[in-house]
């Protein structure tokens, strides 16, 4: 495997972990916007943005767009997250030209106002979707609790009522800003054509726009405390809880990986074995999120409203347990072994390696392979992990609890 | 590329089967025990998931703390299922380890400690999944077809139910473990980087001298047709609608599965453009096909705010009638490509090949390769769909709506 990468003046930035075994070509814009780069007045305008980009450009209609895709038998998706954009496709190698060709082209749509319109209500739909579901609302809620005035507490869907007042205007403005050759990679892994990619990347590209978009990191003031979301007849009860945590690039995010693998992980871990494997709760876990200047470690509770006390003690216990008596050896060799053989497992197909990297140089132009990784995981001790959890989950934490106001 | 099925069949009635990945680095299996819902006995509906959780609570020489430690220290990332036929285990792994996982496994379904004291835990464990589809409107709305849509034993759903788990006592789960887990009927699919012979040599080892009771016969499924409704304070309603087709196993499956594909494989299928793209009507719409006990299925989901949930349901169902009106060249080949490009992308994975050939032997029992799929997929045609799709009409509907207001399937749908 090889990496690859080009940069001109003239273009965006192309990263290419090129392996000349693989079966498969998969290929992404990564645009580094997200809701967090959004005026509060535009909440959720990168979200709807990301699906008017199919809604067609100056070469292609809606339905051409999606005929394409699929003539081209490709897997292909997009997402928006608080800090990026991405839109990817996995093809057959000999489809590299095509696919490259139809994805490049999609970055400039129309945002044509009909289009605009009939868009607006599936993502009312989808927040109407996501509304039904647990934990309803509690991840957005203990998030703006947690970041408070921070970009950061941004819903990445927007709200009904910002999403209903948009102008599509305000969504070409924003992809003027924001959809710049600076602010975006095209990144690509599997068997790849490289210097055909550069070529046509670099030709398609030549008239967009070259105008830096910047982005001003700024350090939260994370928030803390407590609120309840009512629900009528929901029969689970619902906690999700959000500690201080670290950056995309501290050095102090594998031990933060580990720390949470060990308290919390699906199988084995502690929580697992108080709370998941003697059936007191449905999920009990904590997740690590990291972006640009800060991060978070996310505490997930689902159990019955009635023992939902006494799980939340046991939840605060096991934390305080490993504050006061670390971590031990041996569960630290556990949670590097199942990390590192998910990491092997999933580095097996192209499709997952394209993320990995293009994550990867979002966030700091650079891109280690997997044995370099595998070797940070190795080298963190019981230490760093004590180190990282008084930093993180030895502070003041953000609480959204959903209760169900029925029997 | 080489593609050739491995096959052991064991005089016990369990079947190894192989395909070789040189490729990757890993191994996956797909261990499936005849052991699904449909064998639960009458009022202990939950039992097969059950007696799945119990089985992980320690087997041969290892607790259960012990035997979830060993597979982290081998590096496994493991799933295991319940469905109608089957229970199953999946592990994906460092192809070194697979001999010492396989053995692991063997314990599993030959010399699990079912411990009595861990019956309530695992009791407890199993209402939480029930009690968490409550919450889950879109999942809630399949199982609920699935009930409605099929009788008995067929129409148990893997969470099984609160009054079946609460009965479930040692000597039930003890007995339906005797039953049910047996070699006869059970597959074990290995895909991946492995030598077969050592791999036969393993399975001979820790699988050969296993006995167990003969494999029961299946029950005849009568489907059931309809309208039904949940009631549940949700914003959207959720409409899952089901209409008779070809089976798994019939030689017209590849013309039933292509008629589903024009309507949901792909954001140029016709329920994305007319329910979503055209109307905005949701966010989620799609059509799959489903097989049981040799009876086929398409299966149709769609999700919108509750006072869009008959012109959604109107459209759904003019969609499906648009088949009537003929397959274009266009959307016939766009359906050829995505079906050979998907089979390409299981080449990266062994964990879904070994997937794909337990799920072929089991409806099957055989394995069709890349060559055969391909050459029946070259041979649709637009005709031979139409010719399909006229000759086996949409019938037999079922209808099961989840939300806040019911809706019956209109008049001449049935």
């Amino acid at each position: 495997m090889e990496l690859l990468t080009h940069k001109t003046d003239a273009g965006p930035e192309i990263v290419v972990l090129h392996d000349p075994a693989a079966f498969t070509a998969s290929f992404g814009w990564f645009v580094r916007t997200g809701s967090r780069d959004e005026q509060l007045d535009v909440a959720g305008v990168s979200h709807f943005l990301e699906h008017m980009v199919f809604k067609g450009t100056q070469r292609r209609t809606a339905e051409e767009v999606n005929r394409e895709l699929d003539h081209l038998g490709a897997q292909s998706n997009a997402y928006t997250s608080e800090d990026s954009t991405v839109f990817y496709a996995s093809v057959l190698p000999e489809c590299q030209d095509r696919a490259v060709d139809l994805l490049t082209d999609l970055m400039q749509p129309l945002l044509r106002e009909e289009d605009f319109e009939t868009e607006r209500q599936v993502i009312l739909e989808e927040i109407a979707m996501y509304d039904d579901q647990p934990p309803y609302g509690a991840f957005e809620r203990a998030t703006e609790l947690f970041f408070g005035e921070h970009p950061l507490s941004t819903r990445v869907l927007g709200t009904t009522e910002s999403v209903s007042d948009m102008f599509v205007a305000q969504m070409q403005e924003y992809h003027r800003a924001r959809y710049t050759k600076e602010n975006m990679f095209l990144v690509a892994s599997g068997k790849i054509d490289f210097g055909k990619l550069v070529d046509d990347v670099s030709s398609a590209t030549a008239h967009w726009p070259a105008t830096p978009a910047a982005r001003r990191p700024k350090v939260p003031n994370y928030g803390s405390g407590e609120l309840s979301i009512e629900r009528e007849s929901t029969h689970q009860h619902y906690a999700v809880q959000l500690w201080p945590g670290v950056g995309c690039n501290a050095l102090e995010r594998y031990a933060l990986r580990l720390l949470c693998s060990v308290l919390a992980d699906e199988g084995g871990s502690r929580l697992f074995w108080e709370l998941i494997d003697t059936g007191k709760a449905e999920t009990a876990t904590l997740w690590p999120q990291f972006f640009d200047e800060c991060g978070c470690i996310v505490g997930y509770l689902c159990c019955a409203p009635e023992d939902a006390e006494e799980n939340e003690a046991s939840l605060r216990q096991v934390i305080d347990t490993a504050l006061r008596d670390g971590i031990t050896r041996k569960e630290i060799d556990l949670a590097r072994n199942k990390i590192a053989s998910s990491l092997i497992l999933s580095d097996e197909r192209p499709s997952n390696r394209l993320f990995a990297l293009g994550q990867s140089w979002m966030n700091r132009r650079n891109y280690e392979p997997l044995d370099v990784v595998l070797g940070r995981f190795a080298a963190v001790t019981a230490d760093d992990i004590l180190q990282v959890a008084e930093h993180t989950l030895r502070r003041p934490s953000a609480t959204v609890r959903v209760v169900g106001t029925e029997e | 590329m080489d593609q050739r099925l491995l096959r052991h069949q064991f005089d016990n009635g369990l079947v190894l089967l192989g395909e070789h990945m040189p490729w990757l680095r890993s191994s996956a299996f797909s261990f499936l025990l005849p052991a699904g819902t449909c064998f639960e006995p009458m009022g202990l509906d939950g039992l097969s998931g059950m007696c799945s959780e119990m089985v992980q609570r320690g087997a041969g020489g290892l607790d259960s703390r012990q035997f979830l430690e060993r597979l982290d220290e081998l590096g496994v990332e493991r799933s295991s299922s319940i469905t109608t036929s089957h229970s199953s285990f999946s592990c994906a792994m460092p192809t070194e380890v697979l001999a010492t996982v396989l053995g692991l496994y063997s314990d599993i379904v030959r010399r699990p400690h079912l411990p009595e004291d861990q019956l309530p835990d695992a009791r407890q464990l199993c209402l939480q999944e029930l009690r968490a589809l409550d919450d889950e409107p879109s999942h809630r709305c399949f199982s609920e077809l699935k009930k409605f849509r099929y009788p008995l034993p067929f129409g148990r759903i893997s969470q099984g139910s609160k009054q079946g788990l609460e009965a479930i006592d040692m000597p039930s789960l003890n007995s339906f473990f005797e039953q049910n887990y047996k070699p006869a009927g059970c597959i074990l699919a290995v895909a991946g980087n492995f030598n077969w012979e050592h791999l036969c040599e393993v399975v001979e080892q820790q699988l050969g001298d296993w006995r167990g009771p003969e494999l029961l016969g299946m029950p005849v499924l009568h489907s059931n047709y309809g309208s039904m409704h949940v009631d549940h304070a949700t914003n959207q309603t959720h409409l899952a609608l089901a209409y008779d087709c070809a089976s798994y196993e019939s030689s017209e499956y590849y013309e039933a599965r292509a008629l589903v594909g024009v309507l949901s494989d792909g954001m140029s299928s016709r329920l994305f453009s007319e329910v979503r793209e055209k109307r905005g009507l949701v966010y989620s719409v799609f059509a799959t096909c489903f097989s049981m006990a040799g009876q086929g299925s398409v299966m149709c989901y769609a999700g919108t705010t509750t006072n869009r949930a008959e012109e959604t349901l109107q459209v759904l169902l003019e969609t499906i009638h648009s088949l009537d009106d003929g397959i274009t060249e266009d959307e016939l080949a766009r359906l050829k490509n995505r079906i050979k490009s998907s089979l390409v992308f299981e080449q990266e994975s062994s964990a879904a090949r070994s997937g794909q050939i337990a799920s072929d032997w089991f409806y099957l029992g055989r394995v069709p390769d890349r060559d055969e799929v391909c050459a029946r997929v070259d041979g649709l045609t637009c005709e031979s769909l139409l010719k399909h799709f006229r000759e086996n009409l949409p019938k037999n509907f079922s209808l099961v709506t989840v939300g806040s207001q019911s809706l019956e399937l209109p008049e001449g749908v049935a």
